[in-house]
């Protein structure tokens, strides 16, 4: 099911994968919140944490890194239903930033923890037969 | 703060139960509950449901089942937290006898998962996931709990074998369980060669689709006696927490942390540790999930559930029994009302009345209830008093 609003509001992490960056990072929080100097969010958040005195800044995330781990996806969700099956792993680029993310142009039994990925711009879904294509990032070999 | 006690537990046979609606389901259960404690009143009910807006196109749980048990005005709150909502509304209900607003206090949970179809289903419960982020790129929650999986394989060596022996033990204990939805034993031979759902999870790592509904009844645990027969079994601790949504952005993986947490403030409250604890009741949602769990209630070290499971240590007569209901697995999962479910099992287990599958001797238990990927965990410990 494709939500119009929704999907031209992401545009700019799917089309452009825009993230945010804490470039100065100061938890005043008792118990030190995850955040970071340097930490990369994907998506950009508004905050680390209430109480984080942080200089966001905009930035683009990084298009190469490496799978971390992942799975062929053999029964799929209905709006994928032609493209089981699929492989789909969690990736964690060259700045921090993860995403999880379909792996594409690698035979599934090539599929390997710690394999060198790039991302790449693809088609996602479609939303039935007459509907709008959706697009997005997918991850592929980088060798 | 009062110390509360559970005077009261109602359930019925889950399953596929085509002929049976939500709202039949949910005061069966209810009726249940109140006829075991014995109340003549309930002075405020809490209903956990994951989403019967998309099983079953209904919201305002809090009216519809009030006034189908027939105890309106008694104020009602359906609580949601995905597969958690269960344990979560037990959690509301525990907070309102423990603050003293509220003396008797029914806590429920329903689903009715079978009126959409396969892909009906995977499209709710996919809403646990991060919609924009996970679901997007074709995430499925086998998926999600298949890539734990293969991580912990990659480095703590898990075995396929030990993997696939939580679902044996589990089905080992369900054909014991009058309620479970799939009360059959089930061959390592069987879930190894079942149906591959998500590399390396397959059919029989996975728990089912079910109709169901579970409710108990809550009291001040120094007006229990006098308001039901019952035994009272004390909620010595409870704890919830909260983790990242997203997968991907936790840090490990195979680290449950939200049920660490959760464990952590259950086990403070209660004044034991984890040795302290008999048996439990777990989110066995996948064959996965109850290593990463067994481990993150300190049950277990890191990385050893697998083995620990294949040498029988979780079985009824291991060190610590595990899902002696047959767990989600085996019982079967009607996602909002699985945290009633296990404390279904804890209480009849104490009280001593769960017949073949009654584990000897057994004073304190614990139910660890769980959110999407892990997003979302609360814990109760019960005793005997
Ligand atoms: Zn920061
Ligand atoms: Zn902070």
């Amino acid at each position: 099911m494709a939500f119009i609003p929704s999907y031209w509001r992401e545009t700019p992490q799917r089309y452009r994968y825009e993230g945010n960056k804490c470039i100065k990072c100061e938890c005043k929080h008792d118990s030190k919140c995850d955040c970071e100097t340097g930490q990369v969010f994907f998506p950009p958040r508004r905050t680390c944490c209430p109480w984080c005195d942080c200089t966001l800044e905009p930035c683009t995330i990084a298009t190469t890194g490496k799978l971390l781990t992942y799975t062929i996806i053999v029964v799929p969700p209905t709006q994928f239903g032609d493209e089981a099956p699929y492989a789909l792993g969690i990736c964690e680029m060259d700045d921090g930033a993860r995403l999880t993310a379909q792996i594409v142009d690698v035979p599934l039994d090539k599929l390997e923890i710690g394999m060198p990925v790039r991302i790449e711009f693809r088609k996602i879904q479609q939303d039935g037969h007459a509907g709008i294509l959706m697009y997005g990032y997918k991850v592929v070999p980088n060798s | 703060m009062r110390d509360v006690a559970v005077i009261g537990i109602g359930i019925q046979k889950w399953g596929e139960l085509w002929e049976r609606s939500l709202r039949d389901l949910w005061v069966e259960a209810a009726l249940n509950a109140i006829n075991d404690a014995g109340v003549d009143h309930i002075d405020s009910m809490y209903v956990g449901c994951m989403s019967g807006g998309l099983f079953v196109g209904q919201e305002h749980l809090s009216s519809l089942l009030a006034d189908y048990l027939g105890v309106c005005p008694v104020p009602a709150t359906r609580v949601e937290s995905a597969c958690a909502s269960g344990g979560m509304a037990l959690r509301s209900g525990f907070i309102e006898v423990a603050s003293g607003l509220s003396d008797i206090v029914l806590v429920s949970g329903v689903e009715k998962m079978t009126d959409v179809d396969g892909g009906g289903a995977t499209y709710a419960l996919a809403t646990a996931a991060d919609a924009e982020y996970e679901v997007y790129q074709g995430a499925t929650f086998p998926g999600l709990y298949a890539m734990v999986a293969r991580d912990y394989m990659h480095r703590y060596g898990l075995t396929r074998e030990q993997l696939a022996q939580v679902a044996v033990k589990n089905h080992d204990n369900g054909v014991l369980n009058p309620h479970a939805q799939f009360p059959m034993k089930m061959s390592l031979e069987t879930v190894m060669n079942s149906t591959m759902i998500a590399d390396p999870l397959r059919l029989m790592d996975c728990s089912p689709i079910t109709d169901g509904a579970a409710a108990a009844i809550l009291c001040p645990l120094e007006m229990a006696r006098d308001l039901s027969k019952n035994p009272p079994i004390k909620v010595s601790g409870m704890g919830a927490a909260t983790d990242r949504i997203a997968l991907h952005d936790r840090p490990d993986f195979c680290e449950f942390r939200a049920t660490v947490k959760a464990a952590e403030a259950a086990y403070k409250m209660a004044g034991v540790g984890p040795d302290e604890i008999d048996f439990a009741e777990v989110h066995d949602c996948f064959t996965i999930a109850e290593l990463c769990v067994i481990e993150a209630l300190g049950f277990f070290a890191r990385g050893t559930a697998g083995q620990a499971t294949a040498a029988g240590e979780t079985a009824r007569d291991g060190k610590k029994p595990i899902n002696t209901s047959g767990g989600l697995k085996s019982k079967g999962h009607p996602v909002g009302a699985t945290g009633i479910g296990q404390i279904h099992e804890l209480v009849t287990q104490l009280r001593g009345t769960a017949g073949e599958r009654q584990v000897a001797g057994v004073k304190r238990g614990l139910a660890q209830n769980m959110g999407g990927s892990g997003g979302s965990t609360v814990c109760h410990i019960l005793e005997v008093v």
